[in-house]
């Protein structure tokens, strides 16, 4: 019985490392707020570094209300995407090299999104990571946690609905 | 322009995040606020289309509740979102500015409601609705 040779881990890393660098370096909201992701396996966690321009209420000083929602959900559309994508980019049927601007794939788009805020955003840096709780053919539901100090302690959570991009197949 | 209109025009160009994001207060009066977003390529969220990412619509929703909550008649101290939920009911057109109209529609001791809905320069139909639920801080 013969058994494929398990690819080498630099061509893995390269694989996904390039995939997850372009579906994030692609859009410029995500640029415009400094938000990057971290990859573990097929995990994800997103950071935001802070910056005096996120500020919302200068006097406490506090994140702005906006920046933690658009913070929540870039999370969970690029974690939603990145689920979407994992297939096609280990198979090789999406072609890393070739995702640039043109050839994009295409985003879950919001349905709705509520966000609960836990408690008031420090001026400093904060974490996130989503769970895809329903990843339907048609719409998937995704609750995704931010935190900064102590992960037990997040100082805000979402949920939201998305509508999933439909394959052309 | 009415003093509270110019104060609230300078709390808001005060507020980093809604300064970067070029928000301005077009309209203020007893718990209903407008505020609106011109079209900006770094917002966009969506490169294959140019769309506004929805975390700059919530942004411009978020402070233009937020608004709403402070102009209206018991005039809270302070105000801070507890929750607030956002329907998009269909993508912006690129190059269009928003705006947003708030309403503070009912205030309690210790909580404020809030419905919001976002336009872009087509006529009727909204781009987005929000309801939202703030905290109310002492009167002044």
């Amino acid at each position: 019985m013969s058994r494929t040779k398990p690819e080498p881990v630099q061509i893995i890393k390269k694989r996904r490392d390039g995939a997850l660098r372009a579906l994030v370096g692609g859009v410029p909201y995500i640029n415009f707020l400094g938000i990057e992701f971290e990859r573990r396996g097929d995990e994800l966690t997103a950071i935001l570094p802070f910056s005096d321009k996120l500020i919302g209420n200068p006097l406490i000083p506090a994140l702005h209300g906006g920046v933690t929602a658009s913070f929540l959900e870039v999370t969970s559309i690029i974690t939603l995407s990145w689920a979407y994508l994992w297939e096609d980019m280990e198979s090789g049927a999406l072609e890393v090299d070739k995702m640039d601007g043109e050839h994009m794939p295409r985003l879950p788009k919001t349905i709705d999104f509520t966000v609960d805020y836990l408690r008031t955003g420090l001026p400093r840096d904060a974490y996130a990571r989503a769970t895809i709780n329903r990843s339907g053919r048609r719409y998937a539901s995704v609750h995704v946690e931010a935190w900064q100090d102590n992960r037990a302690k997040l100082f805000a959570q979402a949920t939201g609905h998305f509508l999933m991009p439909q394959r052309r197949d | 322009m009415s003093d509270k209109v110019r104060i609230a025009r300078q709390f808001i160009s005060a507020l980093p995040f809604s300064e970067a994001l070029n928000m301005s207060l077009d309209g203020l009066e007893d718990g209903i606020a407008v505020i609106s977003m011109p079209y900006d390529a770094r917002l966009v969220g969506d490169p294959r289309t140019g769309v506004i990412h929805g975390g700059a619509v919530s942004a411009l929703m978020d402070t233009c509740c937020g608004a709403a909550v402070m102009s209206h008649p018991s005039n809270p101290g302070g105000t801070a979102t507890i929750d607030l939920r956002i329907e998009y009911l269909r993508a912006a057109k690129p190059g269009q500015k928003i705006t947003t109209r708030a309403e503070c529609y009912h205030v309690t001791r210790s909580v404020a409601f809030v419905r919001a809905t976002a336009e872009d320069e087509e006529d009727a139909s909204p781009v987005a609705t929000a309801t939202g639920t703030f905290v109310v801080e002492g009167a002044k």
